[in-house]
Formats: structure tokens, C-alpha cells, sequence
């Protein structure tokens, strides 16, 4: 078993296995996406506090969703090849961070909108999208650190330390800011009380989540494909590649 | 089905700019990561294939 | 060991009283943003009062993370780094010492002319001395955490602005035990809990930050 998930841990066996993964996901994203959208829109019902509105949760939770479980993926694989030296984990990470920081970005878009007719505002300083806002600095300074380094080692290691005083301070960053929030009860809305779902919506929305996970694996390996073409240009097997 | 016609559904119960506003930018967001991440492969793939080409005219480093 | 954490600790303020005026800034820059806030937002006492420790805090932070840049530019630039890193003693540990030196250097100063500057905002008695203790324990957390930024960032392109990305967002639940505690005393409700979790942040921090300043250098002085 070890032998055969080294073999892929190679830039070179990966990128084409990649090549053949990035179609697999984004068909799957698709499929997933189109059911989840026709359980949102016609089968689930409307809600009887935020009548229409509500059918902004089939993409902000799972974009919010995806926009925690991506940074934790990428600073495993920083930080798998900061151990581990491996290049492939510490490029799936710098793959992954654009597409997490876009996430974040849809998370607290949609939630702008989702918040205006909800509570009446675009934005309110609560534990979750105020925790949210930190989360795209944090994607931000990872990619602005490794966009700063020429080497691309260093930028790796670099970016995996990063990464994981992140992870470390995710937590405690959510931690505080919720207790921020709780101290200052002036500022706050009751507005992470989600009306009591009916199992169409849920549904929707749990096939909505595997649709964005299926679309963020695609585009990661996509843009690992991207990434090894560009550190690997000199290798010969890079060179030998057919057109297309 | 609980929408009656076209217009009831673009309205969204006069939420509609809402809900189309939300899914409009995350369509738009994912349509151009998608087309970004495709033609950076493109270019980056030809560019390994012109690799070769200047190697066999012996001038590239 | 012991001798060589005293060695890095004394080399570094020595250094820094030699370059009296670069440390005397940052003290300055504290003062000077402090003292812009009520001409932003008025002079009427009762809003500058509830706003003083955020003001004072989000001012300390900023004060703290200007100066990180000095704190190992000076030994990378001149190939001390590299001598640092190649010596018997554990990496972490003389991390920590110039940490230290750093905090002496502008955490204290900070904490001392802070309840100057909260008597200029209305804030008297009590909440000034939660002021002393909280900063007390809050900077040494600025300078650990700062450490890994400042040292993540050495001899990259635009450092400056680049250690204020990394390092800010990590200082947010410091700014929020920070200054809740000063508002919460303030608001006459204690601020034992704040500074509780405010000592155990610094004891996380002591724990992690010089190990992750350490691999920082190591990659940085490859």
C-alpha cells in the first residue's frame, strides 16, 4: 500500500493522474450542483420567518463550509511537506489557498446579502462572519508571503510555518471574537439561530456542500497541474510532454 | 411545484436581488477561476512543448 | 545555556541603546496615533472613554509590529544569523532571548506611558492599573507571536508591509482580551477573566512561537 501512494507523491506520475481527476470533479460538481439547485429552488419549501431568502444558505453555507475545511487541508499538506519534504503536499497547498481565499470571499458575500433583508444589514460585527473576515486575511497573508518569495522552497516551508501558526490560531481567534461578541450584546443580532430547517433544505444544502467540494478538488488539481508545469520546466519529462 | 410562472421565480418573493445577487457573483467567481486556471494550463503546457522546439534548435539555456 | 540566552539578551539592547533613536520612534509613533484619534473623532469626553482601550490597544499593536522588522533584519543582513543558528545552543532558545529583548525594548516602554496616555482619555483608578497589567501580559505576546512574522519575512521583498498581513490577524485575540479587560473594568465588571485568558495566551505563545521562530530562521538563512 505505501509503495503504491508514493508513487504518486512524484510530480510527474501526479500530473497526468491529476489530468485525469480535474474532468472526473468538475462532472461531479456539475451533476451535484444541478440537483442540489433543483432541491433548493423547487422542492424545498419556502421558509415561513425569511420566506424566499433563505434559498442563499443552499450556497453560503457550504462556500463557508469549504472556506474552513480548505485551510485546514492546505496546512496539512504544508505542513506534510515541511516534514515530510515532500513537494507535491507543499504545492497542493499553494494550490488550494486561491480557491479557499474565493470561498471565503462567496461566504462573506452571500452573507452580506443574506443579511440585509434577514436583519436589516449588510454586515454585522458577529462571532461568525466577523471570524469569517479574519479567515480571508489569514488566506491573503499566505498567499502574499509566498508571492514574496522568488525561491520556491522557501517559499513552501515559508508558507507551511505560516499555515500552521494559523491553524493553531484559527480556534482561538473564533474563541475570542465569540466572546468579543457576547461581551458586546448592543452590537449583536440574533442571527446564528437558523429557523428549524425542513429536511428538503437540508438535503439541498448537504448536496450543495458536495457539489463546492467537488468543484474546490477539481480547481485545486487543475491548478497543481499549473504549479508542477511551472517549477518542473527544465525536468526533461516536462519537456517531453505532448502538445495539448 | 410552488412557483406559479417565470416572473414569480426571478421575483423570489421580492427577494430577488437578494438571492440572483448572491448566486450571480458566485457563478461569476467560479466561471472565471475556472477559465483563469484553464488557460494558465494552456499557456503553460505550450510553452513546455515550445521548450523542446528551441532545445532541438540548440539556443535556449 | 543560560550564559548564551544572557549573551543574545544583553548583545541586542546594547545594540538597540546604541540606536537610541530608532527605539525612541517607536515610542513616538505610539504617542502620535494615540493622540490622533480624538482629533478624528471629537473631543467630547464620554465616547473617547468607552473608545480608550481599543484606541490604546489597536495603537500598541501597531507600535509593536513596526518595530519587528529590527528585531532580526540587523543579524541577517550582517551574516549574525547565520552564526546563530550554527551554534551548540538550541535555536528556540536564543530566539527567545532576542524575543525578550525586543519586549524590554518596546513592550515596557509601551506599558509604562500607556496609563499617561488612558489619564488623557478620561480613564482613572482602576481601569488604568488593569491597563498596566493587561499590556503587561499582552506584549510579550505581541513580540512572540511578531517573532515568527518578522523572521518569515526576512530578505523578502516588501517585508515591511507583508509583517503587518501575517502578523495583525494573529494579533486579533490579544486586542480582544486586551482591551476588554481595561473596558470591562471600566465598566466596573471584572477583568480577572480577560486576564486570565490573556496570561494563557502568553503561556501558549511561549510555549509554540520560538519553535516556529526558529524553523522561520532557519529557512530564512538558507
Amino acid at each position: 500500500m505505501a509503495v503504491n501512494w508514493f508513487k504518486y507523491a512524484s510530480p510527474q506520475t501526479f500530473y497526468p493522474l491529476a489530468g485525469r481527476l480535474v474532468p472526473l470533479f468538475w462532472l461531479l460538481a456539475i451533476v451535484l450542483g444541478a440537483i442540489g439547485l433543483y432541491i433548493g429552488f423547487f422542492v424545498a419549501p419556502t421558509d415561513f420567518q425569511q420566506g424566499e431568502s433563505y434559498r442563499i444558505i443552499f450556497i453560503h453555507v457550504p462556500a463557508a463550509w469549504m472556506s474552513m475545511v480548505i485551510y485546514v487541508v492546505m496546512a496539512a499538506w504544508a505542513g506534510l511537506g515541511l516534514v515530510l519534504n515532500t513537494r507535491l503536499s507543499s504545492m497542493m497547498a499553494t494550490a488550494l489557498a486561491p480557491t479557499g481565499a474565493l470561498m471565503t470571499f462567496l461566504a462573506l458575500w452571500t452573507g452580506a446579502l443574506w443579511g440585509k433583508p434577514t436583519w436589516g444589514t449588510w454586515w454585522a460585527w458577529d462571532a461568525r462572519m466577523t471570524s469569517e473576515l479574519i479567515l480571508l486575511f489569514l488566506y491573503i497573508g499566505f498567499m502574499a508571503l509566498q508571492a514574496a518569495i522568488d525561491d520556491p522552497r522557501r517559499a513552501d516551508k515559508a508558507g507551511a510555518i505560516l499555515a500552521l501558526v494559523g491553524v493553531v490560531n484559527v480556534p482561538i481567534i473564533y474563541f475570542s471574537v465569540k466572546w468579543w461578541n457576547t461581551l458586546h450584546q448592543g452590537a449583536s443580532v440574533s442571527l446564528t439561530r437558523a429557523p428549524s430547517m425542513a429536511n428538503a433544505m437540508l438535503l439541498g444544502m448537504l448536496i450543495m456542500a458536495l457539489a463546492f467540494w467537488a468543484y474546490s478538488i477539481g480547481a485545486a488539481l487543475l491548478r497543481v497541474r499549473s504549479v508542477i508545469l511551472e517549477r518542473e520546466r527544465h525536468a526533461g519529462w516536462v519537456r517531453e510532454l505532448p502538445p495539448g | 411545484m410552488q412557483w406559479e410562472s417565470v416572473g414569480q421565480f426571478f421575483a423570489m418573493g421580492g427577494y430577488g436581488r437578494f438571492v440572483w445577487g448572491s448566486y450571480a457573483v458566485t457563478a461569476a467567481v467560479i466561471l472565471i477561476e475556472v477559465a483563469t486556471l484553464v488557460r494558465r494550463h494552456r499557456t503553460l503546457r505550450r510553452r513546455a512543448g515550445r521548450s523542446t522546439a528551441t532545445d532541438s534548435n540548440g539556443s535556449s539555456p | 545555556m543560560g550564559a548564551a540566552f544572557v549573551a543574545v539578551f544583553r548583545r541586542d539592547i546594547l545594540q538597540a541603546w546604541r540606536r537610541r533613536a530608532d527605539w525612541l520612534n517607536t515610542l513616538f509613533f505610539f504617542v502620535i496615533v494615540v493622540s490622533l484619534f480624538p482629533l478624528g473623532v471629537g473631543p467630547e469626553p464620554e465616547p473617547l472613554r468607552t473608545m480608550a482601550p481599543g484606541i490604546l490597544w489597536v495603537a500598541a499593536l501597531l507600535a509593536a509590529m513596526l518595530s519587528l522588522q529590527r528585531m532580526f533584519g540587523d543579524d541577517f543582513a550582517d551574516g549574525t544569523l547565520e552564526q546563530l543558528i550554527l551554534a551548540p545552543q538550541p535555536l528556540p532558545w536564543l530566539a527567545l532571548a532576542k524575543i525578550a529583548a525586543h519586549w524590554l525594548l518596546t513592550g515596557v516602554p509601551l506599558t509604562l506611558l500607556a496609563p499617561v496616555l488612558g489619564l488623557q482619555f478620561g480613564l482613572e483608578g482602576e481601569p488604568l492599573f488593569v491597563l498596566v497589567a493587561a499590556l503587561l501580559l499582552g506584549t510579550p505576546c505581541l513580540s512572540l507571536i511578531g517573532a515568527v512574522g518578522a523572521a518569515l519575512t526576512l530578505g523578502v521583498r516588501g517585508g515591511g508591509v507583508l509583517v503587518a498581513l501575517l502578523v495583525l490577524p494573529l494579533y486579533i485575540p490579544i486586542l480582544i482580551f486586551g482591551a476588554g479587560a481595561v473596558a470591562a473594568s471600566a465598566a466596573g465588571i471584572s477583568a480577572a477573566p480577560h486576564l486570565s485568558l490573556l496570561a494563557a495566551g502568553l503561556l501558549l505563545a511561549l510555549a509554540l512561537a520560538p519553535w516556529a521562530t526558529a524553523a522561520a530562521l532557519r529557512v530564512a538563512a538558507e
